[in-house]
């Protein structure tokens, strides 16, 4: 947020490295005195859990890869290694699986935070499509980190996911056959398509982390968004971010670990699929393929629609759909707290999210194919009907005048626009 | 806002209706076929058994773990590999922890190919404790050919590869009945109420007696494959015991730290109820 930085060089070193290199001043004026609002609730506070979680995992997963054997043959005894032989093998690759569930499940929640609060509106709607950016990102690299372990669950994830570009033979004969082979590096699933899911798997997390950098700055530059969606309008509405909201990240993050922890100590194979621990074997399919369950809404997306080309279309656009919501919601306010009808719609919505990954979990037939196209038809209708027709009609509450005034009473000048200020704030930006 | 409810509403109505259809009687005879037909895939139901090792303090038994390796490499073996284990992991912690030179002489009875020698030459020579165990058959193919065309499926994770585990693995152990009048089994296979299907390419193995126990245990059916559970539980998870173990203390180290932090935590907003202005 543009002010004046208050970085004090403590000495002489520091003095030469601001006048050179300004990262402590940075670091002093975006993350210890960064002005956050004073009302943000437990469900701001994962961001920091997923900035620890992607930590952990690129810490996990680089040293997991000094073990791991990327080819066909070794993949699936390298794990096995890894698991019995490298000192704390058992630990890193737990805590690396178990990782990636924590990691969506905290992103699943953020999301949802920033969907209920509006914090995708003006002026955040960059912020918003960093992140959505940034969840295709996990997306892929969590399916490619899933099939290195060359199990079945593994092996055949691999097979259905890359034989969804033969979809695109219904465009151009010929071009998603063409496609899925350059995929695979072969005319089937085998080595050369691990050693490339293999090299991309490492590759990704690093982009994340870059995306996740420009996700923090496009934060810092509108400031936080908060639990009434109304702007921040003096210095008493809010704290600085530390010791503030270091302490309140850090209690929720001890909270988090402790879940993670239970999962990793007590039930690390809880959340995977007992035949991910047979072997791949091209010539066996399992009865039901299942991906994790943190793709299984995306999955039954896909199975609802009876077409391949335009089940393909529909599992992308349920991702590809966040990108426009910042432009789809018409309302005028930012906090469904505040928008009486919205919210029945916004949690039939999170209903519509977690039923759908139960039916994902199922066979695709009788009741179970009948409720997916119903709950896949909510999904869509909810960000291309309600969102923009709700918004329109809704009649607001009345909003607090000011993030401070429902606790300590009103201002003595109260701000009369809530309308942002990105303009003059870009003008003065200096980070 | 009375028109507010009337979304979810129809969201629960339109629910409603999809279950009602799905359960009317029409519907259910169209189907009753497909069920019947579907209820021999489905996976009977498994019930589980009190282990030494589950819960958060769960530990192996040694001497189960002992006696479940002896089913194994007296029955199981002749037919089973478990490619993943080596003769050295029957001694370490957390295991059957036989002592070491109990060890080498399990290594020393098995022969091994090793080589080639410097005239490039393989050889024979007994196992170390460093050797992986040695499986049955040279190949998938060999072991088709002497089992009636079935794989018998490497042992080494099987109790992590299967639905319930261990449980599973007892199940199906102790699941030999008659055939039912009226069920229709292939020939070369045998009827298990525990396996997906009923038909299993594996004979009945185990039976009162077959194995010798020497610690007084009794040499039961039920006892074996109690025990040979208990041990593949072990192979597919040799590191259980140090998890749960490291785990109590991660657990109980987070809690404290959950305490301390939610003490800070409130001491520091306190701060803000204060009139001053918040400062660092």
């Amino acid at each position: 947020m543009a002010r004046p930085s208050t970085y004090q060089p403590a000495n002489g070193v520091s003095r030469w490295l601001d006048a050179r290199l300004p990262i402590p001043r940075v670091m002093y004026d975006q993350f210890i005195t960064f002005p956050t609002p004073r009302n943000l609730n437990y469900w701001w506070t994962f961001g920091g859990i997923l900035t620890f979680m992607l930590v952990s995992q690129i810490a996990t997963g680089v040293v997991l890869a000094m073990h791991y054997v990327p080819t066909a043959e070794g993949a699936f005894d390298s794990v096995e290694h890894i698991m019995r032989d490298v000192n704390w093998g058992w630990l890193l690759r737990y805590t690396h699986e178990v990782g990636a569930s924590m990691f969506f499940l905290a992103a699943y929640i953020h999301t949802f935070r920033g969907l209920y609060y509006g914090s995708y509106k003006a002026p955040r709607e960059v912020l918003w499509i960093l992140g959505v950016l940034i969840l295709l990102l996990m997306i892929a690299t969590a399916f490619m980190g899933y099939s290195l372990v060359w199990g079945q669950m593994s092996f055949w994830a691999v097979t259905v996911i890359t034989n969804l570009f033969s979809s695109l033979d219904a465009v151009i004969p010929g071009l998603g056959t063409r496609l899925v082979q350059w995929i695979w590096g072969g005319f089937a699933v085998g080595g050369p398509t691990l050693t490339r899911l293999y090299s991309l798997h490492y590759l990704f997390p690093f982009v994340i982390a870059g995306v996740v950098v420009l996700h923090i700055w496009a934060l810092h530059l509108p400031g936080n968004n908060n639990p009434t969606g109304i702007d921040v309008k003096s210095a008493r509405d809010t704290v600085p971010f530390h010791p503030y909201y270091t302490i309140k990240d850090g209690f929720a993050l001890v909270l988090f670990a402790l879940l993670f922890a239970g999962f990793v100590f007590y039930g690390p194979n809880y959340l995977g699929h007992p035949d991910n621990y047979i072997p791949a074997n091209p010539l066996q399919t399992p009865q039901h393929i299942v991906p994790e369950w943190y793709f299984l809404p995306f999955y039954a997306i896909l199975r609802a629609i009876p077409n391949k080309l335009f089940g393909v279309a529909a599992l992308m656009g349920a991702v590809v759909v966040l990108f426009f919501v910042p432009w789809l919601d018409t309302s005028r306010v930012r906090s469904t707290s505040y928008r009486p009808i919205y919210k029945w719609f916004f949690w039939a919505f999170v209903i519509t999210c977690v039923v759908l990954g139960y039916l994902g979990s199922q066979p695709p037939e009788g009741i179970y194919l009948v409720l997916g196209r119903f709950f896949t038809a909510y999904y869509f209708l909810f960000f291309l009907l309600v969102m923009p027709v709700v918004g329109l009609i809704e009649k607001p509450l009345a909003l607090p005048g000011s993030i401070t005034e429902p606790v300590l009473g009103p201002e003595p000048a109260p701000a009369a626009s809530s309308e942002p200020a990105p303009l003059r704030r870009e003008r003065e930006a200096v980070l | 806002m009375t028109k507010a409810p009337s979304p979810a509403l129809a969201l629960a109505l339109g629910l409603l209706l999809a279950l009602a259809v799905h359960a009317s009687p029409g519907v259910a005879a169209d189907e009753s076929k497909a069920a019947a037909e579907q209820s021999i895939q489905e996976e009977p139901s498994i019930p589980s058994q009190s282990w030494s090792f589950t819960g958060a303090f769960g530990s192996f038994d040694n001497a189960q773990l002992q006696r479940g390796y002896q089913v194994y490499k007296e029955v199981c073996s002749n037919c089973h590999s478990m490619r993943l284990l080596s003769y050295r992991n029957l001694g370490e912690s957390g295991g059957p922890q036989f002592p070491s030179d109990a060890v080498d002489a399990l290594a020393g009875q098995v022969q091994v190919t090793d080589g080639p020698n410097d005239k490039g030459e393989m050889y024979q020579r007994p196992g170390r404790p460093s050797d992986r165990f040695r499986s049955p058959f040279p190949n998938p193919e060999a072991a088709r050919a002497a089992n009636n065309g079935a794989l018998p499926p490497d042992l080494s994770v099987i109790a992590k590869a299967r639905p319930g585990g261990p449980d599973y693995i007892y199940a199906l152990l102790t699941g030999y009945r008659q055939t039912p009048p009226g069920f229709e089994l292939a020939p070369g296979m045998h009827y298990n109420i525990a396996f997906p299907g009923h038909q299993i390419a594996m004979p009945p193995a185990l039976s009162d007696g077959i194995v010798s126990y020497t610690d007084g245990t009794k040499p039961t059916l039920d006892n074996y494959a109690r025990d040979v559970s208990a041990y593949l539980m072990w192979a597919a998870e040799p590191k259980l015991e140090e998890r749960h173990q490291l785990g109590a203390r991660v657990m109980s180290f987070l809690l404290v730290f959950a305490v301390i932090m939610f003490l800070a935590k409130r001491e520091i907003w306190a701060r803000l109820h204060s009139d001053a202005a918040p400062t660092a």
